[in-house]
């Protein structure tokens, strides 16, 4: 997993509240036996006027030449609501996207968030609010996420901050995904196995 | 102060604790198609070993088809699937149960035959059913795919301690109720999130008197009450049940193992943090009217009707099911008539199931507005079966004889009921569309499911002649 320290990176506007895993990767996506490929359809349905996916809707925001390369999704409330698929954040994360700015997110996705790298920020509607005023009228406008210091700033010097839990804020900050957390006790595990090879050997297929 | 049986794996297997976070060493992981390609996929992408082969078995089961397994199967997301579990099992030496081999056949009922499934260990599935291995004293349970990967790469798993519930079954187990009918009566009792947040220990005269496999379809169950994982102490049945499988340890080993199985079991002075406790005297055969595990009644009951519930939501909950199971309020259930009939699944298709439907379709004939299949849970249930005359019963009373897979219990193969059809099924969940998009499921014994395809509606299996 990729580490989350600091970005200073363009920012892109999604205007909407409840934004559901359906609408951010849809269940037709999800047979695939791949974990790669679903970023081509994040927010189809939105996204592409076809089923196939080949004419871009240019009504749709992140289809608009401003945001080409945006890495930070500003958004409303209630931000990953519905199945509990990791999908979603896989998607978000192959497109391009490492931080989302929201008032709110739903619980399970706001985890599979750390779990793969993506830096989910809370703020307040209000915050929210003047990041949308300042953001909307100036083309190229990168905001700066840093997670050291828990704060966002804004090219105009607005600063807010936020918070994450320690724990998961340590594990984005060093790149570790919850397989890399593990490893770290690695051995431990090789010793825990030592001895548990002595005290129950049966346990052990040769 | 003394340990749970829970206990006493738990702490057996901790290898590191942090602020309530375990990592837990898992002894056996259980892969099958549908769940493990990104998790495979995941340790290409972060070029990251299978840390322990020889602790990793793979068995093809929910998406096979259960006609003509030797043919190429004509599902593209199914072969697909397959194909992939095969180069993943290739690529990272994992063994492979596949099609073709005897051995191959739901996981849950391949892996306890294989001797795979051992007292004291813990086992993990990318399957909520992972529960049924409780039934030996292991700690299994159900894992996500990204959990899959994570005990592939570390052969470890992230978790958190859960609360005990010890549920005593009290009474003898005599031949008038199934251990389904006793788990069914366990949900409709507690509910279906009724365990959430706990392992249930199993414990009493009626669990004693179960057969192994009795013991796992009760513990299968246990997750349709919510909880994570059920347990049964391991005792000489167990003991007798695991000498000699191929993956068992032999000889003194067995021995040595053996005499630490027995101090498995709960301290007489252990405390649980719940009780519940029920008698065989107070069970009949139980029937599911509704679209979860809870909403369950005998067969001298009736629909309930929703005019008659508690609470506003129960009525709500109870209309809909009502609703979408296409039964009017009051109705007997014996006057119920269904379509299909499933006996399969890993809750009810290993060798005693089919003995005991088998025994029911003896010189009966299903009746004629009835399609009947019969699923065994593994190639080695399936021969088992040939070799006792079973599929000549089956095949005669008008039943037919399938290859092994999880089939009509998740409807991800061809076996499907229609949109309307109401099916007797053996398997563990009748929520919507589960056996097919609008197909009503009914979930029963393997007794009450061959008498109902003889009847044609359900019918009390105590009072049909056996054979
Ligand atoms: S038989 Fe049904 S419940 Fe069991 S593993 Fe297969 S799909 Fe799951």
């Amino acid at each position: 997993m990729q580490a989350f320290t600091k970005m200073t990176a363009l920012a892109a506007l999604l205007d909407r509240a409840d934004v559901d895993t359906d609408a951010i990767i849809p269940k037709q996506f999800l047979k695939k036996i791949e974990r790669t490929g679903f970023g081509v359809h994040l927010f189809h349905d939105w996204r592409y006027l076809d089923d196939s996916g080949t004419q871009p809707n240019p009504d749709f925001v992140l289809n608009s030449d401003r945001y080409t390369g945006a890495q930070i999704l500003v958004t409303r409330d209630n931000f990953g609501c519905g199945s509990s698929r990791e999908h979603a954040p896989w998607a978000l994360l192959e497109y391009g996207f490492r931080a989302i700015i929201a008032p709110s997110f739903a619980d399970i996705f706001y985890n599979n968030c750390f779990k793969n790298g993506i830096l989910p920020v809370r703020l307040d509607a209000t915050q929210i609010q003047r990041l949308f005023e300042e953001i909307q009228p100036n083309e190229g406008c990168q905001l700066t996420v840093d997670l050291e210091q828990q704060q966002v700033t804004t090219p105009q010097g607005h600063c807010f901050t936020f918070s994450v839990d320690p724990f998961a804020r340590e594990r984005l900050l060093q790149g570790l995904d919850d397989i890399g957390w593990t490893l770290q006790f690695k051995h431990q595990i090789v010793q825990f196995e030592g001895q548990y090879q002595n005290t129950a050997p049966w346990m052990f297929i040769q | 102060m003394g340990k749970t049986m829970f206990e006493k794996i738990w702490d057996a297997h901790v290898v590191h604790e942090q602020d309530g976070n375990a990592i837990l060493y898992i002894d056996r992981h259980l892969v099958h198609e549908v769940t493990s390609p990104q998790a495979f996929e995941g340790l290409r992408i972060a070029e990251r070993p299978l840390r322990k082969p020889n602790a990793t078995y793979a068995v093809p089961d929910h998406n096979v088809p259960t006609i003509d397994q030797d043919k190429p199967i004509q599902d593209p997301i199914s072969a697909k699937q397959i194909e992939t579990l095969r180069q993943n099992c290739k690529d990272f030496g994992v063994t492979l149960f596949d099609l073709g081999d005897i051995r191959q056949g739901i996981v849950h009922v391949v892996a306890p035959e294989q001797g795979l499934t051992l007292p004291g260990s813990t086992i993990v599935c990318g399957d909520s059913h992972t529960s049924t291995h409780g039934a030996f004293g292991a700690l299994a349970f159900g894992i996500g795919t990204s959990e899959v990967e994570h005990v592939l790469a570390t052969q470890t798993l992230q978790q958190q301690k859960a609360k005990s519930m010890l549920v005593q079954v009290d009474g003898p187990l005599s031949d008038q109720i199934t251990p389904k009918d006793i788990v069914l009566a366990i949900i409709g009792k507690i509910g279906t999130s009724g365990g959430a947040g706990y392992v249930i220990e199993y414990a009493g005269e009626a669990i004693r008197d179960m057969s192994i496999e009795g013991r796992m379809t009760l513990c299968n169950m246990t997750i349709e009450a919510g909880a994570r994982a059920g347990l049964i102490a391991p005792d000489e049945k167990t003991f007798t049940y695991l000498r000699d499988r191929p993956y068992t340890p032999k000889g003194e080993l067995f021995e040595q193992a053996v005499g630490s199985w027995r101090l498995l079991a709960s301290d007489p002075d252990a405390k649980f943090d719940t009780v519940v406790e029920f008698n065989t005297k107070d069970i009949l055969p139980q029937v599911t009217w509704g679209t979860n595990p809870g909403m369950v009644t005998d067969i001298n009951g009736k629909v309930p009707d929703p005019e008659k519930a508690e609470n506003p939501k129960d009525q709500q909950a109870i209309k809909a099911a009502l609703e979408y199971m296409g039964l009017i309020p009051n109705t007997p259930i014996q006057e119920i008539q269904i379509d299909r009939v499933f006996i399969g699944s890993c809750t009810n298709s290993r060798i005693e199931d089919l003995r005991a439907a088998a025994a029911v379709a003896k010189g009966q004939k299903v009746s004629t507005s009835v399609n009947a299949i019969v699923v065994p849970g593994s190639g080695q249930v399936k021969e088992q079966a040939e070799g006792e005359g079973l599929d000549i019963i089956f095949k005669e009373a008008g039943f037919e004889w399938r290859e092994p897979g999880c089939s009509m219990c998740l409807a991800m193969n061809d076996d499907k009921l229609k949109p309307g059809e109401r099916c007797a099924s053996t398997s563990n969940r009748n929520f919507e569309g589960r056996q097919g998009k609008g197909g009503r499921t009914h979930l029963v014994s393997p007794e009450m499911a061959a008498v109902a395809a003889i009847t044609g509606h359900f019918t009390d299996a105590r009072s049909f002649e056996k054979h």
